[in-house]
């Protein structure tokens, strides 16, 4: 499994992680998961930022004379110790005993706990119910939880061999929790085009 | 049941017993599939209903859906909102109930709706024929359901206990409907019919309206049909093989048949009274004549005086006697007496079409109709009473098919005539009516009410839908039911012979496969089959 990055903070609607890589940040709305002893952990990414290593010291331009922006890295190596790249994933699910729940877990995930991006057959299982969609649409984002619902079918539709299919069924689930929010689902179903 | 034949409709949300359920349809099916006057039934939790599909209507859980209207050529958004935001719904009249064990208890009427959420399935062929029974010796294969092959069937031994009545515009299909009618009767069930033809269709041939030669009973049960005429001429000229020439004598109409034609020979209120006072002064059997030979002198008027009847009045009380003494089939003394020739007919199990010829004209037939269905009546309710005292078998039960029925039970005349009598008292002796109209409003409501089963085709008079549909429950889901059948071959049939209303696509007459259908075989079948026969007899 693909360990992308490890918990910095975490609540119980939400974690924040540090990627190993700079820029390894998962795609916005793809499953990740963490594990302590009894319970994993389902999260779907919902932001990610790049910032300094110290929150007083912004980067400065470094590029002028060089020809590329790979020549920026290559020539100042400790750049990429410098800059982080972090990520935040809004709890969605859980599982426990091996079985899945399509709601939040009962503790939030440990700090230092490992991150992993899912592989597409785990995607799948854990898109086999829509119970998730009714904590996204609830959300209190930055971004608009049409854009994170959107993308978060995306991704998930990509774990499909029916993807249409798939994509009319979570629409009609969405149909059903934005009933008189037309305006919403619209929105919803015309970014999930690809 | 069968699983591949149930589709799934939808669930019920809402509604009540007297207004029918509200059903949303499910993504999957079509709102464009459904029609009104199709059936589904509904599985409760205790027991599953039948009901029909009396309204289809469009609805969106959010109003901003009808005022911007989404872009639906995208097959996604079109997919998804289609049974969520916008979905169809269907008003669904419940009408029975079948238990759990149905065989024991067949259809019940329904007194319950379903629950909450129950699952709506369109009716399958099974549902259909356990509803409305298979075709055996009692019930007759009329039609078949809107979009089903199933036979539909009526039991006509129920059916011929009730005066029944089959009402449509002109041009939808009332005639073939009503020979399918007599058919049946004449097939299975014990009743005879006495039919009173005005267009002559229902003996001979008739032609439909691709000028097609349609046969009619006689054509095709030769042996227990009798066509009596009044027009000797043209039942020749049409080469129909009549029975028996009917002559009315002068002597058999009687004061009350005069009364009925009042509307018809513009005769006033006291020219009606002036015949009574005529019958008690000539005799019941010579008034006609007499008073038709009186001639304008001293006398007269000193009679007339007598009698105290106005100048005037006896005027046009002989002016209307004129009108009816041109009918040709009147004769001053009738050789036969047509009423016996009748009942031995009848009573031989004979079913008999009186054709009225080229005397299509209103006044012949309202008085031979009721001048013959009164004395026929009356020795029925003789025999039925002997019948009762002496314990010796009961008449055949009498059907008497009547056209333009609005003339004779129209609410002025219907309670003089006969045939508002037998509409009331019905089967008492034996004697029902099968009433053929197309105006049914003109018809009282009293005798409306009393007919056991309607068949009717297409209606658009207001008055005449209200008047058919009268005290029938879930009336005005009927009301769409009915205004929306289409203009040919098709009806809605309710009442007494009937579980529930259904509308039918009634059965094909007039082809040579639809007499075949008939338990009938040509001519050159049998001769088929008698070569056959002889040739297996001699080949042993």
């Amino acid at each position: 499994m693909d360990r992308i990055g490890e918990v910095i903070e975490a609540s119980t609607t939400e974690l924040a992680a540090q990627c190993y890589e700079l820029y390894g940040v998962p795609p916005l709305g793809s499953l990740v998961k963490t594990a302590d002893s009894s319970l994993e952990l389902y999260g779907i990414v919902c932001n990610a930022v790049t910032t300094s290593l110290e929150p007083g010291r912004r980067p400065i331009a470094r590029g002028k004379d060089e020809p590329s922006e790979e020549a920026i890295y290559r020539s100042n190596p400790q750049l990429t110790k410098l800059l982080r790249s972090e990520f935040n994933a809004l709890m969605v699910g859980h599982r426990k005993d091996g079985k899945l729940y399509h709601y939040l877990p009962p503790a939030p995930a440990r700090i230092h706990s490992f991150v992993y991006l899912c592989p597409p057959e785990e995607v799948k299982e854990f898109s086999q119910s829509f119970g998730f969609l009714n904590i996204l649409v609830n959300a209190h984002l930055d971004i608009s939880t049409d854009e994170l619902i959107a993308a978060a079918l995306r991704q998930m539709s990509r774990a499909h061999q029916e993807r249409h299919a798939f994509l009319v069924t979570a629409g009609k689930e969405l149909a059903t929790l934005l009933s008189g929010r037309f305006d919403q689902l619209k929105s919803v179903l015309g970014r999930l085009k690809e | 049941m069968n699983e591949e034949t149930t589709q799934k409709l939808g669930i019920v949300v809402s509604g009540s017993l007297t207004q029918g359920v509200e059903v949303r349809l499910d993504g999957s099916a079509s709102v464009e599939d459904m029609a009104v006057g199709r059936y589904v039934t509904i599985e409760g939790q205790k027991r599953r209903f039948f009901g029909m599909i009396t309204d289809v209507s469009l609805g969106f859980t959010d109003q901003r859906l009808s005022l911007t209207p989404p872009d639906t050529s995208d097959p996604l958004m079109a997919e998804v909102l289609a049974g969520t935001s916008i979905y169809g719904t269907l008003h669904v009249l419940p009408m029975l109930t079948i238990g759990t064990d149905a065989s024991l208890e067949g259809p019940q009427p329904v007194k319950t709706v379903p629950s909450h959420y129950s699952t709506v399935n369109a009716a399958s062929q099974q549902d259909v024929e356990l509803v409305f029974g298979e075709e055996d010796e009692r019930k007759f294969y009329i039609g078949t359901p809107l979009d089903m092959e199933t036979k539909i069937c009526l039991n006509l031994e129920e059916l011929v206990k009730r005066s029944n009545g089959i009402f449509g515009k002109s041009g939808t299909g009332k005639t073939f409907l009503t020979r399918l009618l007599l058919i049946g009767m004449l097939q299975k069930s014990t009743a005879v019919n006495l039919v009173f033809d005005m267009h002559n269709e229902y003996g001979w041939e008739g032609t439909s309206e691709g000028h097609r030669k349609v046969k009619a009973l006689k054509q095709l049960f030769p042996s227990s049909v009798a066509v009596f005429t009044l027009d000797e001429e043209s039942s020749r000229r049409r080469k129909v093989q009549t029975d028996f020439v009917v002559r009315i004598g002068y002597d058999e109409i009687e004061p009350e048949d005069i009364a009925l034609l009042r509307q018809t020979l513009n005769l006033t209120e006291a020219s009606v009274q002036a015949v009574y006072q005529l019958a008690r002064a000539f005799g019941n059997k010579k008034w006609i004549e007499k008073t038709l030979e009186l001639e304008d002198g001293e006398e007269t008027a000193e009679l007339l005086n007598r009698l105290n009847i106005h100048e005037a009045t006896f005027g046009n009380l002989r002016r209307g006697l004129e009108t009816i003494r041109r009918l040709p089939f009147l004769v001053p003394k009738s050789p036969d007496n047509t009423v016996s020739r009748i009942l031995e007919y009848l009573d031989r199990g004979i079913n008999v079409v009186l054709e009225f010829g080229r005397y299509t004209d209103v006044t012949a037939y309202i008085l031979v109709a009721n001048l013959l269905t009164r004395r026929i009546y009356a020795r029925y309710r003789d025999r039925t009473e002997q019948a009762m005292g002496e314990d010796t078998p009961t008449p055949h039960p009498l059907v008497i098919t009547i056209e333009e029925a609005h003339k004779f039970l129209n609410p002025e005349v219907s309670s003089q005539t006969i045939f508002g009598t037998i509409a009331r008292e019905m089967r008492k002796y034996n004697v029902t009516l099968l009433v053929i109209d197309q105006r049914p409003g003109g018809i009282d409501t009293e005798v409306m009410s009393q007919l056991g089963t309607k068949l009717t085709c297409l209606l658009d008079s207001e008055k005449d839908i209200d008047s058919v549909l009268a005290g029938v429950s879930g009336k005005n889901e009927l009301k769409s039911v009915l205004a929306k059948l289409e203009s040919k071959q098709q009806a809605l049939i309710f009442g007494h012979a009937v579980p529930m209303p259904i509308v039918v696509r009634t059965r094909e007459y007039g082809s040579a496969e639809s007499y075949k259908s008939f338990g009938l075989v040509s001519q050159a079948d049998v001769k088929k089959k008698a070569e056959k026969d002889i040739e297996e007899l001699w080949g042993q």
